[in-house]
């Protein structure tokens, strides 16, 4: 559909959520905790936080929570029953505020569960998802939106995106059916867009590389020991950087509880020397090199060659976590000016 | 697979248990449902995820041929968490099986050539599917050489099944075992796979070779089969690389762009030659 631009009141806006909350959603929103702003449950427009660059995790937690259960097993004199999920039962959820960048993201994680062998326990949480973006009135030193597709207005992966325009005014783009239906119980209180300049309130993020040259130049790159050796020097193999990320979906399956608990999936990360260890002792990938440079093949070659995706979307957030100061960044114009 | 829900297991009941080895058992499983059972099938060369609930997962080949039905059968070494609990299961109980997954052997392919299998040790049992397979479908296949090896005579699996295949005038068996590792009644050659190969010297000639085992014998016996003349496209091998979905998404089995679950196990040594060493 079309996109169809109209504006807000704060008011309205307020309206709306008690809206979706009396419509049985929830409603997940960037929100003050301590010293640091993260995605968390909201009853009300007053208690979200707009002004931040960017939260600390990403909104990926709605659709791939850190640890869910896939199966519960009841295990009684020797019979197995299986109990399977209730998708059902999953809340209708809306992402409020998010980044335009962790917007595109959901679409490279629905490359990553969905391509081949669909996960259903992914797709329904997917589906119940309404995504409400804000664009960026503000970016920082590690945002690169513009570098891997996206910008700080970018409509990509929302249904609805609000441009704040001071004085209590939202811009308020409906991109997709499921938007306009997320709106419709205020469409009265939606006014013409009067010629509002969304430019002129978005962050400038000047693109810092080109994908097209990094996917070309990463491929030649693979067996050049030295640069992935240079590279990741400094990385300690935390992890922080998979567990922030807005498209990174490795996982680990465990169960829990005995015979009769469940199993589990959980975020795990290719940075870790366990990820690939064989029971042998054998390890595919034994150096933390060899692992940075799969973090990074990955999303920007693999992911692109086999699902026409990129696993990046510029958020930036591996380098605001990374303990040593690792940005992505740098690490991206290194790999441009290799000469493999 | 199960087509609605990826992680569901099918329910199996182990039905017998062979100790191969003191650390090796072979599980031969059936379907609890029996509509299951009827709706299941697999080709030569997949793998599923077996499990003891509450304990976990583990990957393994399915170990029997497909024209074998009713049952599946898996072979593995006791190692970590789940192969212990596995381990200490016995016949009667349940454990949980999700495939088959994975590419296959292209054993149609192969109708009308000779063929030489050549495994080391625990790397018998992806081997053995495909073996049963050509030998019950035996004349649609020319000559057949199986080299295989382990360390010592007790680490052997499938004895009564190679005392079989020994005795079949169809067949050329070699076993060998690593040098130390023999017994006072071994009757087999002495000295490690890639050298009692190049030994017996098998004509290349229309000939498909199949190689299973740890990596070092791999990496010495894919030059013993360069010399014999083997094309890399005739040489095949599984990659066994770790696994925890075995659909393409938790992102620890791949080699390159490649994921050893979708696109193998089940590699040329042409194709292993265009891949990253990563495996």
């Amino acid at each position: 559909m079309a996109i169809e631009t109209t504006s807000i009141k704060r008011e309205t806006l307020e309206k709306l959520f008690s809206n979706w909350l009396s419509e049985g959603k929830r409603i997940l929103a960037p929100k003050k905790l301590g010293d640091h702003v993260d995605f968390a449950l909201v009853g009300s427009l007053a208690e979200v936080s707009l002004d931040q660059v960017q939260t600390v995790q990403s909104p990926k937690i709605a659709v791939f929570p850190r640890v869910e259960e896939l199966l519960a097993f009841q295990s009684t004199d020797g019979n197995v029953q299986l109990r399977e999920r209730d998708l059902a039962v999953l809340p209708e959820t809306v992402i409020f505020g998010l980044r335009p960048c962790d917007a595109a993201a959901f679409a490279s994680l629905k490359a990553i569960f969905d391509w081949d062998t669909p996960d259903k326990l992914f797709s329904a949480r997917l589906e119940k998802i309404t995504v409400v973006g804000l664009s960026c009135s503000r970016a920082d030193e590690y945002c690169f939106c513009t570098s891997v597709g996206g910008g700080p207005g970018a409509a990509a992966g929302s249904d609805i995106l609000l441009t704040d325009m001071g004085r209590e005014d939202f811009l308020l783009e409906i991109i997709s059916e499921k938007g306009r239906q997320a709106v419709r119980s205020v469409s009265a209180g939606l006014q013409p867009d009067a010629a509002m300049d969304k430019e002129s309130r978005l962050a400038r993020v000047t693109p810092a590389f080109t994908v097209e040259k990094i996917s070309s130049v990463l491929a030649a790159l693979f067996d050049d020991a030295s640069f992935w050796e240079k590279q990741s020097l400094r990385c300690l193999g935390c992890g922080a950087c998979a567990y922030v990320c807005p498209t990174c979906a490795c996982f680990d399956i465990q169960d829990e509880g005995g015979a009769s608990g469940k199993r589990l999936r959980c975020w795990d990360s290719c940075g870790f020397g366990l990820f690939t260890l064989h029971t042998s002792g054998h390890n595919p990938r034994p150096l933390q090199s060899q692992r940075w440079r799969q973090r990074l093949m990955h999303k920007f070659s693999y992911m692109p060659e086999r699902q026409s995706v990129l696993g990046c979307v510029g958020c930036g957030r591996c380098s605001r976590a990374c303990p040593v100061d690792m940005n992505m960044v740098e690490h991206m114009r290194a790999v441009a000016e290799a000469k493999p | 697979m199960n087509a609605d829900d990826i992680f569901k297991p099918y329910l199996m009941k182990i039905e017998r248990v062979t100790e191969e080895t003191p650390d090796v058992k072979t599980l031969r499983l059936v379907f609890l449902d029996e509509q299951e059972g009827k709706d299941f099938t697999f080709r030569t060369g997949q793998f599923g995820e077996y499990s003891v609930f509450g304990e976990g997962e583990c990957t393994f080949c399915i170990a029997s041929p497909p024209t074998r039905q009713g049952y599946i059968e898996c072979t593995f070494r006791k190692a970590g968490r789940v192969t212990s609990a596995l381990a200490d299961l016995e016949a009667g109980e349940t454990i949980g099986f999700r495939g088959p997954y994975g590419n296959v052997f292209p054993v149609a392919d192969w109708e009308g050539k000779n063929l030489l299998f050549i495994a080391g040790g625990i790397a018998l049992p992806p081997m053995r599917s495909v073996i049963w397979n050509i030998l019950d479908r035996r004349d649609r296949y020319r000559e057949i050489t199986i080299v295989y090896g382990a360390r010592t005579v007790a680490d052997l699996v499938y004895k009564p099944e190679l005392d079989e295949w020994a005795g079949r005038s169809d067949i050329q068996l070699i076993t060998t075992v690593d040098p130390g590792g023999e017994t006072p009644e071994w009757k087999g050659k002495i000295g490690f796979v890639p050298a009692v190969l190049d030994k017996a010297s098998p004509s290349s000639r229309d000939t498909v070779a199949v190689v299973c085992g740890p990596p070092v014998m791999i990496k010495f016996t894919f030059p013993v089969l360069a010399r014999l003349g083997f094309a890399p496209e005739n040489i095949f091998t599984t990659l066994e690389n770790r696994m925890k979905c075995g659909v393409g998404k938790c992102g620890r089995c791949n080699v390159g762009k490649l994921f050893v679950c979708k696109d193998g196990p089940v590699f040329t040594f042409a194709q292993l030659q265009q891949m990253p060493q990563e495996y």
